[in-house]
């Protein structure tokens, strides 16, 4: 069954490879995510033990990313079917396949225990995205397309560094030479410590790019600006998340070794810097999708400020993957269709959208207010519990920077969305044939309702995965 | 044969400044595959024959000798550039700054514990100057293909510290990683035809249009 994870998207980017309809294509796209997903769901009921040898182990924080990001590429690929037909302008050939083989490395990324194994499923990930963000083909894509690839690149080749310096420590401590987790973790007492500590900071620089942690995240407004809203909606419910289990790994491996205060701290630091630059960037934005970018900035930060803490809040971080994943679909996909409409990103043409798209621009606002943390919505848990666990810790510096950036975060964020969907359009402001249609709406709504669930009910089963994954990133004493 | 193996890194580590040095882009191209051919004969110095090693060897010399090459020379004949004009920082102060990392990255290795059958051999600071000079080239150029140099540069430095890891890296994955780095520079040469075409020329510090005002 873990190889059907990986095979039958494969198998879905040769099939819409083949095809020469592009009407058709998406719809084939469709068939395999809800293979997936099918799939996905069998194996969180019916998990199957370890690989021999190590190398394949779903365990719970794998299984809540692979959730996660298999349910967002489901709506997402029945999002397409509707969004695509009005871009028929050019072929989607490269688009399905590129998000068809990356599902494929991101269910390798969620199943993989070796680190070596995780580098290459991680970058290929990052190679696949690259010809999404260019879909729009003019001077600003290819100029995101670049800053994305390179900046990415550079970021998981760092990371490869750390996973190297890991494999030496090995050496040095003459135990056997391996990059299995579990393996790592069984002989990290006798690691070579110079060598961990280095690995540490690499990993964390590596990782932390790509998933765009500030001072590491200058690709991301323009990538998520520039590309379309279904890719922007898998690069910042998904990458991200894929991003953020790499580091979750390292975590892992961190426990078992003296290191952890110093990786927590730092992840402390980088979250609430993140968060700081987040709040600045979106005062005055003017442009809503560079806008979601700058959020997805704040939320990254938010589940490293979480990780940091430790304790309590890392399970508002683990919740915060599904209700941030989720969350950030509704808002680039309901994007997506107001971007479509009006033909502008700008908010000095983009106004009124409540009158012109009563539906896109409903679930917008809804998911302007669950982004930022509001009940009844998911992300408020998440952000509630990470905000009581750093006061009941005692970290009250920390506890109030943080909701000092959220309350920030709230207004620069309310003063773009707010104008945006009340009022009229301006007169000046153009129009399309785009229409809301339920292909395009209802993926959005569907998100929205399931972040709404989340955010009064946890079904039992989930909160039993989220606390078998949260166990596995106790401080053991 | 381990003598001969650390001959061959003093070479990888001229080259290093070769490219700091150099203006002429189908000159550095070619200086870096050549420092791509280096690494592919490395392996075979250090390691007992197997099949496994020259599957990955032949593999290393293919795409970085040829391959790559091959790539990024179409992309500078097709964008009709040749040198690098205007870095952002000057030739002598980057070389400069070169032998000042190298300079650092020997100390650096000389504070970590190493395994007593390599403390004598320069895998260590030859890999982190490598890796600070690919930094240096993609911080400092203007050129997207000196960009992807300078990428390719700080690929081969990780390349080299790989070297002292053959039984922990099985030969999947090592095979996996070269396969992600050739396929990333092919996209990079994709992305940077299209750059050509979009702005006629090369020089990335016309993407200035996504800024924050």
């Amino acid at each position: 069954m873990l190889a059907a994870l990986i095979i039958l998207p494969l198998l879905g980017a040769v099939v819409t490879w083949l095809i020469p309809s592009d009407r058709l294509r998406p719809i084939v796209l469709s068939v395999f995510a809800f293979g997936h997903l099918g799939i996905t769901l069998r194996l969180l009921i019916a998990t199957p033990p370890p690989s021999a040898g190590g190398w394949f182990n779903l365990d719970a924080l794998g299984k809540i990313v692979l959730l996660s990001t298999s349910v967002l590429f489901f709506f997402c690929a029945i999002y397409s079917i509707g969004y695509l037909a009005y871009r028929l302008e050019r072929s989607n050939r490269v688009l399905c396949m590129g998000l068809l083989i990356c599902l494929s490395a991101a269910s390798m990324v969620t199943i993989t225990h070796h680190l070596g194994l995780l580098w290459v499923a991680l970058e290929t990930t990052t190679i696949s995205m690259t010809p999404l963000i260019y879909f729009n083909r003019n001077a600003r894509s290819i100029e995101a397309t670049w800053k994305y690839l390179l900046i990415c690149s550079v970021g998981v080749a760092l990371a490869l560094i750390g996973i190297y310096f890991l494999a030496y420590s090995t050496i040095v401590a003459r135990v056997e030479p391996s990059l299995l987790l579990d393996d790592l973790i069984r002989d990290a007492d006798k690691l070579s410590s110079g060598w961990v500590h280095a690995a540490f900071v690499f990993l964390l620089v590596g990782f932390g790019s790509k998933m765009g942690l500030a001072p590491l995240h200058t690709w991301k407004p323009d990538a998520y600006g520039e590309s379309p809203g279904l890719v922007g909606a898998m690069l910042a419910g998904g990458l991200v998340n894929l991003a953020f289990l790499s580091l979750l790994r390292v975590y892992q491996l961190c426990l078992a070794t003296r290191e952890i205060l110093f990786f927590q701290n730092a992840l402390v630091v980088m979250g609430l810097i993140s968060m700081l630059f987040a709040a600045i960037f979106m005062a005055r934005q003017a442009d809503f999708k560079r806008m979601l970018a700058y959020s997805s900035v704040e939320h990254v930060g938010i589940m490293a400020v979480a990780l940091g803490l430790g304790g309590k809040a890392i399970f508002g971080a683990l919740f915060h993957i599904l209700a941030n994943g989720l969350t950030k679909g509704v808002l680039f996909l309901s994007s997506g269709n107001i971007h479509r409409s009006y033909n502008s990103k700008s908010t000095d043409h983009v106004r009124g959208v409540l009158r012109r798209l009563p539906w896109s621009g409903g679930i917008f606002l809804a998911g302007f207010i669950a982004i930022t943390g509001s009940p009844p919505f998911a992300p408020f848990i998440s952000e509630f519990t990470v905000v009581s666990s750093a006061f009941i810790q005692g970290r009250a510096v920390v506890g109030a920077l943080f909701l000092v950036s959220l309350g920030i975060i709230f207004i620069g964020m309310a003063l773009t969305v707010l104008p945006m969907v009340m009022g009229e359009a301006p007169a000046d402001s153009e129009t399309t044939s785009y229409r809301d249609t339920i292909w395009t709406v209802a993926p959005p709504l569907a998100l929205l309702v399931l972040v709404f669930v989340l955010g009064v009910w946890i079904p039992d089963p989930l909160m039993t995965l989220l606390r078998d994954a949260s166990a596995l990133l106790e401080v053991r004493q | 044969m381990i003598t001969i193996a650390d001959q061959f890194l003093v070479l990888v580590l001229l080259i290093n400044f070769v490219v700091l040095g150099t203006s002429r882009l189908i000159f550095s191209i070619r200086a870096v595959a050549v420092q791509g051919v280096i690494l592919g004969i490395l392996p075979a110095l250090i390691h007992p024959f197997s099949w496994h090693l020259v599957g990955i060897i032949s593999m290393i010399l293919i795409t970085k000798g040829v391959v790559i090459p091959l790539l990024l020379n179409r992309a500078v004949r097709s964008a009709e550039i040749k040198r690098e004009v205007e870095p952002f920082l000057g030739y002598v102060p980057t070389l400069l700054l070169g032998a000042v990392f190298t300079a650092l990255s020997f100390g650096f290795a000389g504070k970590l514990p190493m395994l007593a059958e390599h403390q004598n051999y320069m895998f260590v600071p030859a890999s982190i100057a490598t890796l600070m000079t690919g930094f240096l080239i993609l911080t400092t150029r203007r050129k997207a293909i000196s960009q992807v140099l300078g990428y390719l540069i700080l690929e081969n430095g990780i390349f080299i510290f790989g070297l002292l890891l053959a039984e922990a890296m099985p030969i999947m994955v090592e095979a996996g990683a070269l396969l992600d780095l050739l396929v990333g520079t092919f996209v990079m040469g994709i992305v940077i035809n299209h750059i050509s075409r979009e702005f006629s020329s090369l020089d990335t510090s016309r993407l200035t249009s996504l800024k924050e005002e």
